[in-house]
Order: C-alpha cells, then sequence, then structure tokens
C-alpha cells in the first residue's frame, strides 16, 4: 500500500522515460532498414552485436550537420541574452512595483501567452509578410514603395523567439529578484554608495544565478526549437531540431535522426546540469 | 529606467496579441489587412470541421492527460518531499525532471521510439494515435506537476503530518486530512499547467500521433505553413476567451481554496 | 549644539501616523536608546534619519544641516541593521571595505582601516571569511565594524542584541558601550527590551503610538515613570487608581487606601506608579501609604521573590519580597504593608 506513490510513477518513468532515451541511444547506432520501422537494432539474438557508428561519424564529418549545430547554438544564444537584455529591467520593473499592482503586471506576461503558441507565430507572420501590416504601415505612410523582405529572416525568426521565450527569463528573473532582501540594497546606501553603484555592487551580484538559471531556462529549449526557425526564419537557417525533423519525417533516416539527438543532448549535457545545479541551490 | 523597459517589454509582448485580436475581426480576405468588422471569420472556424474535430480531441486529450498527469505527478512530488533516502531516489527525480529539461524535438523522437519498440515487443500500444499522444502529454505533465507540488511541500512544514500521526491519524488519514487540503492548490495549478501545454503543444504531438490522431496544433501548423489565414486569428480570439474564462474560474477558485 | 535635532517630525502610512510631530535632540557622544513595543515608531524613526524613508512633515538637521533632503548615501551617520544586512556575495574583508571603496579611500589606507576595525571587534583573522560561515554573534560584529569603519559621528542600531542567545547578549552590550565610548561617536538604538536600553544608554526616549512619552536617564524614567504605559512598559510598576481626595493625594478604594505622594498630584492625574520593591511588610502599619491583603502566591525570582498580594478592596498588588529578609510567606499569609510618600509617583496619563 505504502509502495504505490512510489512504483506506479516509478515504472511510468521507467517505461516512458528512460526506456525511450535508451532506444533512442540504440538507435543513434541501428543500421537503417527498408521495412517499418525503417531501421535495425545493433543487437539480435540471430546476428549477435552488430552497432553502425556511421550516423554518428556523420555529425562530425559532414559540414552540413555540424553547421546546424553552431547555428543552434548562435540562435539559442542569441535569443537567450536578448531574453536576458528585455526581461531583466521587466523583472526589475515589476519587483519594484507595489505588491498590489505586482501579480496584474505578473498576469500582464503571461496573458498574451493564452493566444497558444501557433497563432501567436502566425501573427507574426501576418506582421512582417510583404502584405502584412508593417509593410501596409510603410506603404500607406509612402515611406516605400517596393515592401521589405522582412519575413523568413533572421529578424523575423528572432522577434518570434524572443517572444514565445520572453517569459521563461521574466519569470526566474523575478523570482530571484524577489527573494533579494531590499535591506541590503539599503546597506549599500547607507555605506555611501550611489543607486548606479547600489545595482552594479549588490543587485546584479546577487542576481546574477538567477540571470544565469533564465538563460539557461531558454538556451536549453531554443536550442532544439523546430516550429520558429521553421516559420519565421530563412531556408538556410537550418538548425538542429529543423534538420532532426527532416531526417526523420522526409528522408525517414531515423538513425540519423536519432544520432543528431544523441549529439543534442551531449551538447546541451553541461547547461542542462548547471541550471539543475542552480535550481537545487536555490 | 526599469520602468521604460518593463513597459517595453510588455509592448512587445501584447503587440502581436491585440492586432491578432483586432484583426480576427477584420473582412477581409487577407490577415492583418483592415476590411470592416465582420464576425465571418468566427462563422467560417465553426463551419471548418477539420478543425472542430481536431479541437475536440486536442480537448479530450489535454483533459485526460492533465488528469494523469496530476495523479502521477502529485506522487511523484510527494514521494521525492518527503519520503526521505531511498534506494534509487537520484535516478528516480532525473527521470522525474527529465522532461522539462529535454528539447522537444528529444521528447517526440524519444517517445515515439520507445512506442515503436513497446508495440513490437508486447504488441501495445497497437496504433499510434490519440493514446500515444495522451500518454507523452501525461508524461512531459507529470514532470510540471511533480516540480509545483514538491516545491509547495518542501515549503510546508513536515511537522503537520506528524502532528495528525500523533494525533492517532493513519498515514492515509493524515494525507487526506492534512497534506491533500494543504497541496490542493499546487495539483490544480499543476492540472492547468498541463491543460494549457498539451494544447499548445506540436511538435511532440508530431512524433508520437499517428493517422488518426491529428490534434489542434497540428491542424494549425499545417495551416500556417500553407500559407497564414484570418481563421488563425479567429481561432487564437476563442482560445484566449476560453483561457479568460478558464482561468477567471481557476483563480477564484484558487483563492477559496486557499482561503 | 546638538549632534541631531529632530523637530516636528511626522510620518504615515496609508492612513496610519507611524510618527506624530516628535521632538528629539541628540547630543554628541550620547548614546541614547529608543525603547517601544512594537508599532510604536522607532523603527520608523530610525529609517527616517537614516533616509530609507521620508516624512511627511517636520525636519531632520545633523550638526545644523537639514538631512531631509539628502539621499541616504551621502548622509554622514551609518546604521547597522537588525537582520545586519551583510552582503552574502563577499567575504568579511569586502562587507566591511564596502563603505570605503564608496569614499574612494586609497586601498592602502582602506586595508588597515579595515584591520582595525575587525580587531575592535574582536574578528582579526576572520577577513577571508564569507557571511554564511560565520555564527550569529560573529555576524553582528562584522555588521557593527561595517558600520563603524566609516568613522560616522551618529551610528544607528536597530535591535543590535535582538539575534544574539541570551548569554551572548549581556556580554555584547557591555562590548557595544565600550565601542560607543572609545568611538566617541553618538548611538541610537532601537529597542524593546527595557533592561537592555537601561542598562546601556545614556538616556532612554519612550515611544508609544508615534509619539514621544518619556525621555531622560534610566533611573530617572525608571523611577519616576511618567504615564500608566511607561510605569507598565518598564518594570512593572504597579498602578494605583483612584479618586483626587482635595489635599494633595489619592482615595484608593480597590486597594482600601489613602495615597499621599511626597509631591501633591497633579490636577487631573487620577494614578500612582509604586514598585514592588518599594512595598515593605511592617505589621501593624496602619494610616495613610499602608494597605492590608492577604498572598495570593508566591514566585521564586532568584534573589527576590514576588508576591501577588490581594489588597481588601479587591485590587491586586505585586509586592517584592527581599531573599535576605528570610522565607516569603506563604500564600493565605495576612500582611500589612507600608510604603514612603516617596515612592509614590504621580502619574500624568
Amino acid at each position: 500500500m505504502r509502495r504505490i506513490p512510489l512504483l506506479v510513477p516509478a515504472l511510468w518513468l521507467l517505461g516512458f522515460v528512460a526506456l525511450p532515451l535508451l532506444v533512442v541511444l540504440a538507435l543513434a547506432i541501428s543500421q537503417p532498414g527498408d521495412g517499418v520501422p525503417p531501421f535495425v537494432l545493433p543487437y539480435s539474438a540471430a546476428t549477435g552485436w552488430q552497432p553502425n557508428w556511421e550516423p554518428l561519424g556523420l555529425l562530425v564529418q559532414d559540414d552540413y550537420y555540424f553547421s546546424a549545430f553552431l547555428q543552434s547554438l548562435r540562435v539559442a544564444g542569441g535569443t537567450a541574452a536578448l531574453c536576458l537584455l528585455l526581461g531583466f529591467p521587466m523583472a526589475l520593473g515589476i519587483t519594484r512595483a507595489t505588491p498590489r499592482r505586482r501579480p496584474l503586471l505578473l498576469m500582464a506576461v503571461l496573458l498574451p501567452f493564452w493566444t497558444g503558441f501557433l497563432p501567436r507565430i502566425g501573427a507574426w507572420t501576418g506582421i512582417l509578410r510583404d502584405e502584412g501590416w508593417i509593410n501596409g504601415l510603410l506603404r500607406g505612410l509612402g515611406w516605400i514603395d517596393a515592401p521589405l523582405p522582412l519575413l523568413y529572416s533572421d529578424t523575423a525568426m528572432f522577434l518570434g523567439m524572443v517572444h514565445a521565450y520572453l517569459p521563461f527569463a521574466v519569470l526566474p528573473l523575478y523570482a530571484s529578484l524577489s527573494r533579494l532582501d531590499r535591506t541590503l540594497e539599503d546597506a549599500a546606501a547607507d555605506l555611501g554608495a550611489r543607486p548606479a553603484t547600489v545595482f552594479l555592487t549588490v543587485t546584479l551580484p546577487l542576481a546574477a544565478p538567477g540571470a544565469v538559471a533564465a538563460f539557461l531556462l531558454v538556451f536549453i529549449p531554443a536550442a532544439g526549437e523546430y516550429v520558429i526557425p521553421e516559420l519565421l526564419g530563412p531556408p538556410e537557417a537550418l538548425l538542429v531540431g529543423r534538420v532532426l525533423w527532416q531526417e526523420f519525417f522526409q528522408n525517414r533516416d531515423w538513425p540519423v535522426a536519432a544520432a543528431l539527438a544523441v549529439a543534442l543532448l551531449l551538447v546541451l549535457i553541461l547547461p542542462i546540469r548547471l541550471f539543475q545545479r542552480l535550481e537545487a541551490r536555490q | 529606467m526599469t520602468r521604460i523597459g518593463l513597459w517595453l517589454g510588455l509592448g512587445f509582448l501584447w503587440l502581436p496579441v491585440l492586432l491578432l485580436a483586432g484583426y480576427a475581426f477584420s473582412d477581409s480576405r487577407v490577415p492583418f489587412q483592415w476590411g470592416g468588422f465582420s464576425l465571418r471569420w468566427f462563422a467560417a472556424l465553426a463551419a471548418n470541421d477539420r478543425l472542430r474535430e481536431a479541437a475536440w480531441l486536442s480537448l479530450r486529450i489535454a483533459a485526460g492527460s492533465a488528469t494523469l498527469a496530476v495523479l502521477l505527478g502529485g506522487a511523484t512530488g510527494w514521494v521525492l518531499a518527503r519520503r526521505g533516502p531511498f534506494a534509487g531516489r537520484a535516478i528516480f527525480g532525473a527521470l522525474a525532471g527529465a522532461p522539462l529539461v529535454l528539447p522537444e524535438v528529444v521528447t517526440g523522437l524519444s517517445l515515439l521510439l520507445g512506442f515503436v519498440l513497446l508495440q513490437a515487443a508486447t504488441g501495445w500500444p497497437a496504433e499510434r494515435g490519440a493514446t500515444t499522444v495522451l500518454l507523452a502529454h501525461a508524461t512531459t505533465g507529470l514532470a510540471y506537476v511533480a516540480v509545483v507540488v514538491q516545491a509547495r511541500l518542501a515549503g510546508m512544514d513536515a511537522s503537520l503530518e506528524d502532528a495528525a500521526r500523533d494525533l492517532g491519524a493513519t498515514p492515509w488519514v493524515a494525507f487526506r486530512t492534512i497534506t491533500l487540503p494543504l497541496i490542493l492548490p499546487s495539483l490544480l495549478a499543476g492540472w492547468l499547467l498541463a491543460f494549457t501545454l498539451s494544447l499548445d503543444d506540436v511538435v511532440v504531438a508530431s512524433f508520437v500521433s499517428g493517422p488518426a490522431g491529428t490534434t489542434l496544433p497540428m491542424v494549425v501548423f499545417s495551416m500556417l505553413r500553407l500559407g497564414l489565414t484570418p481563421e488563425v486569428n479567429a481561432l487564437a480570439v476563442v482560445i484566449l476567451a476560453l483561457a479568460l474564462l478558464v482561468g477567471g474560474v481557476a483563480g477564484w477558485a484558487l483563492r477559496r481554496v486557499g482561503n | 549644539m546638538s549632534l541631531l535635532e529632530i523637530a516636528g517630525l511626522s510620518k504615515h502610512f496609508g492612513g496610519i501616523a507611524a510618527l506624530e510631530a516628535l521632538d528629539l535632540r541628540v547630543e554628541p557622544g550620547e548614546f541614547l536608546a529608543l525603547l517601544g513595543g512594537s508599532g510604536s515608531g522607532k523603527s520608523t524613526l530610525l529609517r527616517l534619519v537614516a533616509g530609507f524613508e521620508q516624512p511627511d512633515a517636520g525636519s531632520i538637521r545633523m550638526e545644523g544641516r537639514d538631512l531631509v533632503p539628502v539621499p541616504p548615501h551621502a548622509r554622514p551617520l551609518n546604521m547597522m541593521f537588525q537582520s545586519y544586512a551583510l552582503f552574502p556575495h563577499l567575504s568579511v574583508q569586502g562587507n566591511v571595505a564596502y563603505g570605503l571603496k564608496r569614499d574612494g579611500v586609497p586601498r592602502a589606507e582602506r586595508d588597515a582601516r579595515v584591520a582595525e576595525a575587525l580587531e575592535m571587534v574582536g574578528l582579526a583573522g576572520f577577513a577571508s571569511r564569507m557571511p554564511h560561515r560565520l555564527s550569529g554573534g560573529q555576524r553582528q560584529r562584522v555588521a557593527l565594524a561595517r558600520a563603524l569603519v566609516k568613522r560616522p559621528r551618529l551610528l544607528l542600531l536597530d535591535e543590535p542584541l535582538g539575534a544574539l542567545d541570551a548569554n551572548l547578549r549581556e556580554r555584547t552590550g557591555f562590548e557595544l558601550r565600550a565601542l560607543q565610548r572609545r568611538t566617541g561617536a553618538s548611538f541610537i538604538m532601537v529597542t524593546h527590551d527595557q533592561n537592555e536600553a537601561l542598562a546601556l544608554a545614556d538616556r532612554v526616549a519612550v515611544l508609544e503610538a508615534g509619539r514621544l512619552v518619556q525621555l531622560g536617564p534610566p533611573r530617572a524614567v525608571y523611577e519616576r515613570p511618567a504615564t500608566r504605559f511607561v510605569a507598565n512598559f518598564l518594570g512593572a510598576a504597579n498602578v494605583l487608581e483612584g479618586q483626587p481626595d482635595g489635599a494633595g493625594g489619592l482615595d484608593c478604594p480597590t486597594l482600601g487606601a489613602s495615597l499621599r505622594p511626597a509631591e501633591p498630584m497633579p490636577p487631573g492625574a487620577t494614578a500612582c506608579a509604586l514598585r514592588p520593591e518599594r512595598i515593605l511588610a511592617q505589621p501593624g502599619a496602619s494610616g495613610p501609604n499602608t494597605a492590608r491583603g492577604v498572598v495570593e502566591d508566591v514566585a521564586f525570582r532568584g534573589d527576590d521573590s514576588l508576591l501577588l498580594v490581594r489588597a481588601a478592596g479587591g485590587a491586586l498588588l505585586r509586592v517584592s519580597h527581599a531573599e535576605e529578609d528570610g522565607p516569603p510567606p506563604p500564600p493565605g499569609t495576612a500582611l500589612d504593608l507600608r510604603w514612603e510618600a516617596a515612592a509614590l509617583v504621580p502619574l500624568a496619563g
């Protein structure tokens, strides 16, 4: 009786988290096949142990995959940095607001997300495309003759990414800033620090772990993002998520898709461990 | 300075949403172009069988997976916060937290492969579709509920349960009369979170679903790929209205429970 | 000239008065205790002087200069916070040096002064420790060193001993006073503990509901409380209620006694304070300034016992019985009680 709350979730997690991840590992060293499912596992009783290192090797040798990782890191890093830059003053502003207004401002950060993820991305396409809102506005003002190519660009992709991930930065920043003891800032002022110095010597260093956590909370999912680059980004923005999707759905090369997943996990393992450390400390 | 930053950020967050909501009522065929007030896109939405069916399926999957997530995630959070050390605790905690940090494409691919292998080995699940999406969403929802419940329990005095035991309550009665009422707001919040995540997910669902399990986000995604139509704006307004309604009711309920 | 002059200082929070037209002067080299319960306004007063709150009315002057428009970082005074407010990301050295850095004190002088300050509070050798690796008493000393290292003419201390264990509190209190004498700075200490205030301060200011109700040397405040509140708050005196008898005394029917204080009752006053240790048992005593009663309960307190005596009129008197006078009378004993006229302190409010 007492074991049920442990056993049931434990079995669930083994079945739907541990096992699938192990299968991804196994698949990354499998032979592609023509059957359904389209692969042959590296071990069977009949053939014994037959690993296929080709998919993983491909990732190192082929520039196409390597540049996908570089692109992913660039987009995820840029998105996280922009979210931090935009989110920090927001979180600080909410912390500094009166206690009555704080929940309202937090709601104001979250409410846009209740329209659904995809319609919001759709809205950006509607705003940015050639017949879109911005080009219509600029043409109406007579400032341009031909539409500006806004959609399917880096700008569009970053706008969509930052828009989608900004709350992931604001919320942990707010959590860490609101935990900050305000008397520390009073004490710094009492010891002669001007407001800007108080911010640089007390607020910022104490908020640093929260800022790193916020950065990682954006960076980790953004590194594997598929939908936003696909709908807003330029065709050449082939991020890992997009390449993995292509290999899986279009090329039906499951072993390479799995190898990409394994490689993505390897790349993210350090940020993930760092993030979990920061979380555990709080 | 911070004030300017705050309003700048809020403006950025709200601009597309406000535009989207406004142009949902435009008569024009071109999205984000004003052609006079009209409800035609809401009518078009209501007449779109494919969307309606997908929405109904998504709602059922979301409700089912959120409920499963609360049951499993609640137990997981409780185990992590209260059960003390046991063999494999570190692995248990890592597995429970994994869906929170895995990129969506990895979660989707791994769950699909898991289902394929399970099917090959046991014959279950017989086909991919609504059931596999529900199981996948319950798994990610579990992780979120567990975090919320664990945080709530960690902030709660463990001696409350000890006091109940001391006063003669069995573990189950102590849980039902003391712990459960205190974590109820977290369970409700966790349910809503899991429900929302399920309704919003396109990547994991695309991987694990089959021909019979086309969810609403999957339909919307294909619509967006083929080219934006004003129907999507109308759909977003409907979702926002429903979310506000559910959020309002939930906020009211949470406050009642909190009191 | 006084070091600090506060005049007509008022502060409201959402319609509730935290401070009401308060006047106060602090002299150079003085140790002043602000004594009061929670909500008395003592902490608000401290935060106003430090500059973390802006007054609604009134002025705060230090050495003749108006402090109100001066932001906290530019005020020539320092504060020791109740929570100590040690910067968790800086070492002891970093914490103590923080204020000197802000003043642009050169490195060599800074290090010397930090070392001196740490030496002064008995923490030499702790400079590289981080705050979370210090005990409560050590943190308190770091906070003190950090506030004193800038050599302020005025130091504000918010419940400086409040977070310490009882056995550490007395010793630290003496050290605090020694430091105050050594530095020659004026200290304003907020506390809710009357023993602390009486033991350490040169003068005690008692606050009640945002008003200054009494200000004076500890002995004067203790022996001659001005109001019922002060009499109750400081050492729990008996407050005897009665009606003026027209001859400068009080008729006290609940006590079954008539009170004749040495000085005549001021007009309108209807109560006197009488300390438990000023009441003596004297068989056969009668006349004014005597009462009869029966011992209801006895509490042993170490160097004395506290008797609860039910007077003939029904009032309950607290009477101290010194140990050297032998064992206290057991409950049920009838007592004749007497006190000196000078022991009665007429209360104004």
